[in-house]
């Protein structure tokens, strides 16, 4: 029962990736595993791509087809259940929203956690997109870790804490 | 003795919400807001809020305070007190407004009563030490002071206020030493809890808070394990170093105006103690006297806002007063409260809600 481990067993959260052919292009992650009254993803998506329907408390489905891995639906997600994934040249490229400071910088190595919040690895530090250009003060940071990791990342933590 | 068409205590998310319509309907208005500033428990959120569109989703709540802020800009039939407490409601809908030492009489044609809710506080062994906070309190200071309520910090609670403030703890930079829970299961939404689980924080369930430990402020709290009747379990007592606990174990309705006026209240649980009894248009047994947001049932600000517009538009209904496509509003707004609580998060809110007269299928 999610609500007791919070964190889902590795094969609901293997569930809500698509095959790996198709991350040769980003698309988007979607973690949302409890109906809760919320559609922002839906409603902000541009390409239609992710369904909630009528009833806002319906766990939203996402058509890997029309996903072109804009990144909008990452920093709109209230619950920043949301994450961009894609894969390349053996590794595993990730777009996350961060809400801390300082906000990591281009070419960093900073530590990679799972969903437990434990550093699995490294990751190096892509992109920054700051909140100014996300809108609703959400940084976006793109980061890289090798392929193995792909089913077990999830948030980027600093280095020099 | 001032008179208005409509007296609305308190300028939340609520309050705000029913004045908008009501001043577009050309009614004579006045907000009483105890607070310096409008907005409520708004003003201390900083995190997007769930909902739709129709709620402001995506929007964090200063944002939205600002919003609903702006919308009573410009209009002459709208009076605003702040630092004003409304300290008395007469049978007659005279209130007693006390701002700046002086006491005033309003006499109002109909009364919505926004006032909110209150903290629950936990007892437990020393829960007086300095550095032992309310939740609400951590925000004040953070959100609105900018000041940090300490350098470490247990939470106690998970319902969705337990989860949002230690995240933005966490965001301020206070270490969050551990969140217990009493129940077996996260009270709030998952995303919030998964949040602060990746972000390495401890989330203990079935575990209270036994005791504080500390000479002249906080220093240590033990925390003990709970069985599934509630019951403290020998031997599981463990001590953790911290300089701030924060209670987040849920809020009660502030009802003592509709109380002391002589409405009918009505202790229901699910919705946090006691509430008015309403009728279908949202007026208590007081008539023209109506009640919106956390003062008729603990829930989520976006429930609020839009029950707030549906009071006011109740009011300037019975008063006479017009406003184009009244009946399309009406249904459209309870339309969608019906959708923010039709989900399983809002199966304890229906439930309170049938007691108190609101039909829910």
């Amino acid at each position: 029962m999610i609500e007791k481990t919070i964190v889902p067993d590795k094969e609901t959260i293997k569930s809500r990736f698509p095959n790996k052919k198709v991350l040769t292009r980003p698309k988007a992650i979607i973690e949302c595993y409890q109906e809760i009254p919320c559609n922002p993803c839906e409603t902000s998506c541009p390409f239609d791509a992710i369904i909630i329907g009528e009833d806002i408390n319906t766990i939203p489905k996402i058509d890997y087809d029309k996903c072109t891995g804009c990144g909008i639906c990452v920093y709109s997600c209230p619950g920043l259940a949301i994450m961009n994934v894609m894969i390349k040249n053996g590794k595993a490229y990730f777009k996350v929203p961060y809400e801390l400071l300082p906000l990591p910088k281009v070419d960093e190595v900073w530590l990679a956690c799972n969903r437990h919040g434990e550093v699995i690895t490294k990751c190096k530090i892509e992109q920054v997109m700051p909140p100014k250009k996300t809108n609703y003060k959400t940084a976006l940071i793109t980061v890289s870790v090798e392929q193995p990791y792909l089913y077990e990342f999830s948030t980027i933590r600093s280095p020099y804490e | 003795m001032i008179n208005r068409d409509l007296v609305i205590v308190g300028g939340g998310p609520a309050g705000l919400s029913a004045a908008k319509i009501a001043i577009d309907a050309g009614m004579k208005v006045t907000i009483v807001e105890r607070f310096n500033q409008l907005g409520g428990q708004l003003i201390k959120q900083t995190h997007k809020f769930f909902g739709s569109q129709l709620q402001y989703a995506k929007t964090r709540g200063f944002d939205i305070a600002n919003i609903l802020i702006d919308d009573l800009a410009g209009y002459d039939n709208l009076e605003i007190l702040l630092d004003a407490t409304c300290v008395a409601m007469y049978p007659d809908k005279v209130l007693t407004i006390y701002q700046n030492n002086k006491y005033m009489k309003y006499k109002a044609k109909s009364v919505i009563i926004a006032t909110g809710a209150s903290e629950k506080f936990l007892a437990f062994e020393n829960n007086d030490l300095p550095g032992i906070y309310g939740a609400g309190a951590v925000q004040t200071l953070m959100n609105i002071y900018g000041i940090k309520p300490g350098k470490e910090v247990v939470m106690i609670g998970s319902g969705n206020i337990g989860l949002i403030v230690s995240y933005q703890l966490i965001q301020a930079g206070v270490k969050v030493k551990a969140l217990v829970e009493a129940a077996s299961k996260v009270g709030g939404y998952l995303v919030h809890a998964a949040k602060l689980k990746r972000l390495g924080v401890d989330i203990l369930l079935n575990t209270t808070v036994k005791k504080a430990i500390g000479k002249e402020k906080l220093e240590k709290v033990v925390t003990v394990k709970l069985d599934d009747n509630w019951q403290e379990i020998a031997n599981t007592e463990k001590e953790i170093k911290t300089d701030a606990l924060c209670i987040s174990v849920g809020l009660s309705p502030l009802h003592q105006l509709m109380s002391m006026a002589g409405a009918k209240m009505l202790d229901v649980s699910e919705l946090g103690g006691y509430v008015p009894k309403k009728s279908c248009d949202y007026e208590t047994t007081i008539p023209n006297v109506y009640a919106c947001g956390d003062v008729t049932g603990i829930e989520e600000a976006s429930s609020a806002m839009v029950e707030g517009k549906i009071t006011g538009l109740m009011a300037v209904k019975h008063l006479g007063f017009k406003l184009d496509n009244m009946e399309k509003l009406e249904a459209d707004l309870n339309d969608q409260l019906c959708i923010l609580r039709q989900g399983p998060c809002g199966e304890k809110i229906r439930c309170g809600l049938k007691k108190v007269g609101e039909i829910y299928d």
